[in-house]
C-alpha cells in the first residue's frame, strides 16, 4: 500500500491573485483587440453602411469589395493599380536585404567573438554606437552618398540602406550568440585544420539555426514596416507597401473610403503579423537577445 | 631525443604577464604533467604549445622544427579538451574524420584510421551516434580518438577528466596511462588534480604565477620538494609546517618553541646548514608514526588528540605540537578518540626544511 498525503491535492484555480491577473489580462486584450475589431468590421461594410456611423456594429451586408479594391485598383498617387504593386516592391526589397544583411552580420559576429583582432573591441563599440544615432541625422549624407554611387532611387539603393542599418543590431545579436558557444569548440576545429570559413560554415552555422531564425524575424518585420527609408531611397516606382498604403489613406482627393483604407492597412500589416504568429517563441527570444549585454 | 623545446617563452595580455621566460624540454615518449592551481598559466602554456595563443616572446620547437608561428594544424599535435569540444551536429565518425578531411586524406585511408582509433578506444558501436547521445566518458573517449586519428607525435590534454565524476575519472585515468604505454608518444597533460599528476606522469612540472617551480619525477617532487609552495601543494592532506629556529654545526637542530628536533640524519642541500632564527620544518601526516612504531625515532613527543577524521583506509588526527597545528595519519582500523594522549614521532630523513624567508629547501 502506498502512503498518501492527507486528502486530495488542493486546487487553487480561483484564488484572488489569479482573478486579478486574468482581469488585467482581459482588459488589456480588449484594449488591443477593439481597434482590430473595428477595422475588420469596417472593411467588410459598404460605404452607405459606414456613413450610418455605427462603427461597433457588425456589417449588415458583408462585402469583400473593399479588399479587392485595396489590392487591385486603389489609387496610390498617380497610379490606380492598388497595393499589389507595393507588395511586390516590398518583397523585392525585403528578400535581398534580409539575406545580405544576415550573411554579413553573421560573419561579423563570428569574427568578433572568435577571431579577436587588435581593436576588435573598439570596432564593436563604434558599430554599436552607430545604433544610438537617430536615423534622421544620417539621411541627408546618405542621400548624397547614394546619389554619388548612382543608386539613389533604386532597389539596389534601398537594399544597401537596409543592409547598413541592420548591421549594428544583427552584429550584436550574432556576436552574443557566438560568444555563448564554447571557445574550446573553436580551438578543436583549429587543431583539426579548419580555417576561417571552414569553422564558420561547417561548425558554427550548423549550430546556430535559432539565432538565424531570430535574425530573420527581426529583419523581416523591421524592413517590412519601414516607411522612412522606403519613401526616401527607393524611388517612386519602387515604393514599398507601407509608402503606398500611406498614399491611399492620406489621399486628399475624393471621398474617404474608410472600408478600403481599413482593408489596405490590414493587408499591409498581414506579413509581420503572420511572422509574429508563426514564430512566437523565437520572436520573444529575439527581443531578449537584442536587449542583453553589449 | 627532445620532442618539445620551449625557449624563453613569455606571454602577456597587455600589462598582465601570464608566462615569464619559461624554459621547458620534453623528451620523446615522455608523459609530462603541468600541475598547478587555477590561474598559474598551465592551460595558457598548453595553448601556446598548440598554437592557439600567439606568444609574446620566445621560441617553441616540436621535433626540432621551429613552430613558433605555425598554425595549430601544422604542428603535428592532437589536443583533447576539458569540455570534450565535440562538434554537436556531426556523428562520432564525422567528429573523428573532420581533421583528416580538412587535411585532404583519401577517403579509404580516413575510414581505415578511424576504424583503428575506434578499436583502440572501444568506441566502434558508437560511430553512427551524435555526441548528445553519448555519456561523459564516451564523449571523452571520442575526443581522445579525434587526437588519435591524426597520428601525431604529441598529444596535448587540457584537464580532460575534470568534467567526469570520480569513478569514471579513475577509469579513464588508467586508460590514458595504458594508451601512453601502447602508443609511447609524447603527452603533455594539464591538470589541477595532484592524484592524476602523480599517477600518470613521468615528470611533473609544478607551476605558480607563470613559471615552473619544480620539474621532476613524481617521487622526487613528493619526497624532495624544492620549496614550501611545492611541499604544501603536493600531498593530501597537506604537509605540516612548523615555524622554528635552525642551529648549525655538525649536529644541526631544529627548535620549535623549546622543543628540539635532531636533524643530524637530514640530508641538507649543497649549501650546507646555515643557522637561522626563521625556518620551516615540514613533515607529511603519513610520515608521522604513532605509539610503538614511534619507538627509537629521532624525534618523539606526546600530543593530545583534538579532532578525528576517519577516511576509511586511514584516519586523520588533528592535534597541537608545541602550540602549532599538527596532523598525522593512523591506520583505519585503529580507534582514536578526542582527548586521548598519543606518543608521535618521525624520522627527520623524511622531513623537509625550508628557509623562513626564501622558503627554499635547505
Amino acid at each position: 500500500m502506498s502512503i498518501e498525503p492527507i486528502g486530495r491535492r488542493p486546487r487553487r484555480v480561483f484564488n484572488p491573485t489569479r482573478i486579478m491577473i486574468y482581469c488585467v489580462l482581459g482588459v488589456a486584450a480588449i484594449y488591443y483587440l477593439l481597434p482590430l475589431y473595428i477595422m475588420v468590421m469596417t472593411s467588410l461594410k459598404g460605404m452607405p453602411e459606414i456613413r450610418l456611423g455605427n462603427i461597433f456594429s457588425p456589417p449588415v451586408e458583408v462585402t469583400f469589395e473593399p479588399w479587392v479594391k485595396a489590392w487591385d485598383t486603389a489609387c496610390t498617387g498617380l497610379y490606380c493599380e492598388g497595393l499589389k504593386v507595393g507588395f511586390w516592391n516590398s518583397v523585392k526589397i525585403l528578400i535581398p536585404s534580409v539575406v545580405i544583411s544576415i550573411a554579413i552580420a553573421s560573419v561579423n559576429g563570428y569574427a568578433l567573438s572568435f577571431w579577436r583582432f587588435r581593436g576588435a573591441e573598439v570596432f564593436f563599440t563604434i558599430l554599436i554606437f552607430g545604433s544610438f544615432i537617430p536615423y534622421q541625422v544620417m539621411l541627408y549624407p546618405l542621400v548624397i552618398i547614394t546619389r554619388e554611387l548612382g543608386i539613389f532611387g533604386s532597389i539596389t539603393g534601398i537594399i544597401m540602406i537596409h543592409t547598413i542599418f541592420g548591421m549594428p543590431i544583427l552584429t550584436l545579436l550574432f556576436r552574443n550568440y557566438f560568444a555563448s558557444l564554447p571557445q574550446e569548440l573553436f580551438k578543436a576545429a583549429r587543431v583539426d585544420g579548419a580555417g576561417f570559413w571552414g569553422i564558420f560554415l561547417k561548425i558554427m552555422v550548423p549550430m546556430s539555426p535559432p539565432i538565424f531564425v531570430v535574425a530573420i524575424i527581426l529583419q523581416v518585420t523591421g524592413i517590412w514596416n519601414d516607411f522612412l527609408f522606403g519613401v526616401i531611397f527607393a524611388g517612386t516606382k519602387n515604393f514599398p507597401m507601407t509608402v503606398q498604403l500611406n498614399n491611399i489613406v492620406n489621399s486628399t482627393q475624393g471621398v474617404k473610403e474608410y472600408n478600403v483604407n481599413m482593408a489596405a492597412t490590414i493587408l499591409t500589416g498581414a506579413v509581420p503579423l503572420a511572422i509574429y504568429f508563426l514564430s512566437g517563441k523565437y520572436f520573444v527570444r529575439g527581443i531578449a537577445a537584442g536587449a542583453v549585454k553589449g | 631525443m627532445k620532442s618539445i623545446e620551449i625557449k624563453d617563452l613569455s606571454l602577456s595580455f597587455g600589462d598582465l604577464k601570464v608566462l615569464e621566460q619559461l624554459n621547458l624540454d620534453i623528451f620523446d615518449g615522455e608523459f609530462l604533467v603541468l600541475l598547478g592551481a587555477s590561474g598559474c598559466g598551465k592551460s595558457t602554456l598548453l595553448n601556446c604549445i598548440a598554437g592557439l595563443l600567439d606568444i609574446s616572446e620566445g621560441q617553441i620547437f616540436i621535433k626540432g622544427n621551429n613552430v613558433t608561428w605555425k598554425e595549430p594544424k601544422d604542428r603535428d599535435i592532437g589536443m583533447v579538451f576539458q569540455s570534450y569540444a565535440l562538434y554537436p551536429q556531426m556523428s562520432v565518425y564525422g567528429n573523428l574524420s573532420f581533421g583528416l578531411k580538412n587535411a585532404g586524406v583519401p577517403k579509404a585511408q580516413i575510414a581505415e584510421r578511424v576504424a583503428r582509433a575506434a578499436a583502440i578506444l572501444q568506441i566502434e558501436p558508437l560511430l553512427k551516434r551524435k555526441p548528445s547521445e553519448l555519456s561523459g566518458g564516451q564523449r571523452q573517449r571520442v575526443a581522445i580518438g579525434r587526437a588519435l586519428v591524426r597520428e601525431v607525435d604529441v598529444f596535448l590534454f587540457d584537464e580532460p577528466l575534470s568534467n567526469l565524476d570520480a569513478k569514471l575519472r579513475a577509469e579513464l585515468r588508467v586508460e590514458i596511462k595504458r594508451l601512453h604505454q601502447r602508443l609511447n608518444n609524447t603527452m603533455i597533460y594539464v591538470t589541477h588534480d595532484q592524484i592524476e599528476a602523480l599517477t600518470l606522469a613521468d615528470r611533473i612540472a609544478i607551476m605558480l604565477g607563470g613559471s615552473v617551480q619544480q620539474l621532476d619525477t613524481p617521487h622526487a617532487i613528493y619526497n624532495h620538494p624544492v620549496n614550501k609552495y611545492v611541499a604544501g601543494f603536493i600531498g593530501s592532506p597537506g604537509m605540516n609546517f612548523m615555524k622554528g629556529a635552525l642551529s648549525g654545526g655538525d649536529n644541526p637542530h631544529f627548535t620549535i618553541d623549546g622543543l628540539n628536533v635532531d636533524l643530524s640524519r637530514y640530508a641538507f642541500g649543497e649549501q650546507g646548514v646555515q643557522p637561522t632564527n626563521s625556518a620551516w620544518l615540514g613533515i607529511r601526516p603519513e610520515h608521522v608514526h604513532v605509539g610503538k612504531e614511534a619507538d627509537g625515532l629521532a624525534f618523539t613527543h606526546e600530543v593530545e588528540v583534538e579532532v578525528v577524521e576517519p577516511m576509511g583506509a586511514d584516519t586523520l588526527v588533528w592535534s597541537q605540537l608545541a602550540n602549532q597545528e599538527f596532523r598525522f595519519r593512523v591506520g583505519g582500523q585503529k580507534t582514536v578518540t578526542p582527548g586521548e594522549k598519543l606518543i608521535v614521532g618521525f624520522d627527520p630523513i623524511s622531513a623537509s626544511v625550508f628557509d623562513g624567508h626564501s622558503e627554499l629547501r635547505l
